[in-house]
């Protein structure tokens, strides 16, 4: 009976002034405050600002050519459009984010646990009556109100521009798709956030993970498909001599080896997302395509096709996530 | 006296193959000042870091007010401050930041943290530079700040380990009166390991010796000193202008001496231990054969010499008995432990 009047002290008192905050909620504080202010987080939310006006001029000087192309079914989805069109000169916002995302997350996360070991917080950290777990949980949380915030009012601010300059209502499933498009980034910055974080779990100078996160972004993103385009020369068979269904069928394997890129899938979902007449992801045979109208597809149809796509991203992340949690409970604390 | 705050029974850490902390017993009453004396590798931080429940032990168990501190590291944490040999701060908050960031992970009430930290960086001596970014800090304010760091939490125990280390002379001097007085006005309990003898001998009611994972003695200075050179108490050393010419013939006829134990001693230099104080019979030998004595030191026991009588016997018993392998992985321990 004590303990539950103790309890109930315990939840009214957390309403009032002289209540403290849990442990957990101090450090997401002051791990949210550190990273915004930290210079790397500032000059790389300053060059994905940039990126973000730079495509949002090109894409908004196109726009009236593009919503004119009677050819294309997307053309009435003007604030997708403005995500998407280029002339060119600069890529559209989502193959920037493909491109700046990882380096975001690697920034924020490549020193989180090894910085602390070296600078000996972490040592006075754990000497205080919080559980090891409530750092590396912060430490991720942090990092993720900060990308979410930024990615947000990124997107927020892109549509209220787009409704300022053209004076076109958005439609719901226009702003539902902006919506999951920001989610999906999110979710792509913080498995490369994960990934360094569990590297500066790994490895204890900063430099190391650092430079074996970027090599690891560097190997998907350049490597992999020289290697995999490489191995598939020199192992399958002349496509002259194959029947058309095995074309498909090799087409598919090499899609799906391609596919174990983060980046990849991130590309794969922005583009089902962002062009609603996307209705498929990998090739359609003949039969399939018979009478199909080339119209775009409704959000929960897209959501369906990128459904896959989205959830190979939350496991990699969530697999990261366990490892580094695994690692660093184990781990020896001491300088 | 009073009850134990602190005990172990039988702890025992392992890495590897190597014994980092080898059956360890021992308590602490409450209001003690106890010094762990070792070097470097001798398994004192192993045993402070399984006191406080970071790392487990292989066999045995530590308690800290009745508290199992392996089972229950929260509660244990909040009754005990630690702080680690090179503590370490971040440096781009100001010193009142860095303690209030301690203040609320401890739960003290979000009204009160400001002016108790502000009144904690007073009582340490910081009131100057409490608004100072913790990156500019010399080593000496960075202990103190890590002292306020522990009060701040209104521990039961501190446990402070090598904390006198890479400060100055009067640092250190300030820094234990520091703890002399917290230790009487508030009764804590304080654990400070040390390689550093002397500062240990002007704070500790009580010391251990620990060495190779292993507690060789413990007790107060005295106590120990008796224990020790009960055999042979005396240690004169005799330096000459050069070096002693046919020494083989000047050790036998040192032994001849009454009370002589052992001489040792090498180039210019003779040292002769014995049960009794025979310094004028030693030096009036060195004359008679002719020798130019330029020196005669009498030896007192310090803790100094405790902890080297302790730790040389300890060296020559793992030589006798063949284990330099020991001796090596010893010293790779420290390099570890060190990095």
């Amino acid at each position: 009976m004590k303990s539950q009047l103790a309890y109930f002290n315990g939840l009214f008192s957390a309403g009032t002034k002289n209540a403290s905050a849990s442990p957990y909620s101090v450090m997401v504080r002051k791990e949210v405050s550190d990273q915004v202010r930290s210079w790397r987080f500032i000059v790389l939310a300053g060059l994905i600002l940039l990126t973000f006006l730079g495509s949002m001029y090109v894409s908004l000087s196109n726009l009236r050519q593009a919503t004119a192309n009677a050819a294309d079914p997307d053309r009435l989805f003007l604030y997708l459009k403005l995500l998407t069109i280029t002339d060119g000169t600069l890529p559209p916002f989502h193959v920037f984010i493909s491109f700046l995302g990882p380096l975001l997350g690697i920034a924020m996360g490549f020193d989180a646990i090894n910085s602390e070991q070296s600078n000996g917080t972490l040592v006075r950290l754990m000497a205080q009556p919080v559980y090891r777990d409530s750092l590396i949980n912060a430490k991720f949380t942090a990092s993720l109100i900060v990308i979410s915030t930024l990615f947000l009012s990124l997107s927020l601010l892109m549509t209220g521009g787009g409704l300022m300059i053209t004076g076109v209502k958005i439609e719901p499933s226009e702003l539902v798709r902006i919506l999951c498009f920001t989610v999906l980034s999110i979710i792509y910055v913080a498995f490369w956030l994960n990934l360094s974080i569990l590297l500066s779990v790994r490895f204890r100078q900063t430099a190391t993970s650092a430079l074996t996160a970027i090599a690891i972004w560097l190997f998907f993103t350049v490597f992999y498909q020289i290697l995999v385009n490489i191995i598939i020369k020199a192992v399958l068979p002349d496509p002259n001599t194959l029947t058309e269904s095995q074309i498909i069928s090799y087409n598919n394997i090499i899609l799906t080896v391609l596919r174990f890129v983060p980046s990849q899938l991130f590309t794969d979902a922005t583009t089902t997302l962002l062009m609603p007449s996307v209705r498929s992801l990998g090739p359609l045979t003949m039969e399939q395509m018979a009478g199909a109208i080339p119209a775009p597809i409704s959000v929960r149809e897209s959501l369906l096709v990128v459904w896959p796509q989205v959830s190979g991203l939350i496991a990699a992340t969530v697999v990261c996530f366990a490892l580094s949690y695994y690692l660093f409970m184990r781990r020896e604390i001491r300088t | 006296m009073e009850s134990p705050i602190i005990e172990m029974h039988g702890l025992t850490k392992r890495y590897g193959s190597l014994k980092a902390v080898d059956n360890l017993h021992l308590s602490i009453a409450k209001g003690e000042i106890f010094g762990l004396l070792g070097p470097n590798g001798a398994g004192k931080s192993t045993t402070i870091l399984m006191l406080l429940g970071l790392t487990e032990p292989d066999a045995g168990e530590a308690r800290i007010c009745g508290l199992n501190a392996t089972r229950n590291p929260i509660p244990v944490k909040r009754k005990v401050g630690y702080l680690p040999d090179n503590v370490g701060f971040y440096n781009d908050l100001t010193a009142l930041e860095n303690l209030s960031y301690i203040a609320r992970l401890n739960g003290i009430p979000e009204a009160e943290v400001q002016e108790r930290s502000r009144q904690m960086l007073v009582e340490v001596g910081l009131e100057a530079a409490i608004h100072k970014k913790a990156g500019a800090f010399s080593r000496g304010m960075k202990q103190r700040l890590g002292l306020a760091d522990v009060l701040i939490k209104q521990p039961e125990v501190i446990i402070l380990d090598e904390p006198t280390l890479g400060i100055d002379p009067a640092g250190v001097r300030d820094f234990l009166e520091l703890l002399r007085q917290l230790n009487q006005r508030q009764g804590l309990t304080i654990l400070l390991s040390s390689h550093h003898l002397h500062q240990v001998q002007q704070v500790c009611n009580r010391v251990g010796i620990f060495v190779g994972g292993q507690l060789l003695a413990e007790g107060n200075v005295e106590k120990l000193a008796a224990n020790l050179f009960n055999a042979a108490p005396w240690v004169v050393e005799v330096t000459l202008r050069t070096d002693v010419p046919q020494r083989e013939a000047l050790e036998k006829e040192l032994l001849q001496l009454p009370g002589v134990k052992t001489v040792t001693g090498a180039a210019n230099a003779v040292e002769v231990s014995g049960g009794e104080d025979i310094t004028p019979d030693i030096v009036r030998c060195f004359v008679a054969k002719g020798l130019d004595v330029t020196g005669v030191h009498k030896k007192t026991y310090g803790l100094d010499e405790i902890y080297h009588r302790y730790f040389e016997n300890n060296l020559k018993e793992d030589i006798t008995n063949e284990k330099s392998t020991g001796l090596f992985q010893r010293s790779f321990l420290g390099r570890y432990k060190k990095r």
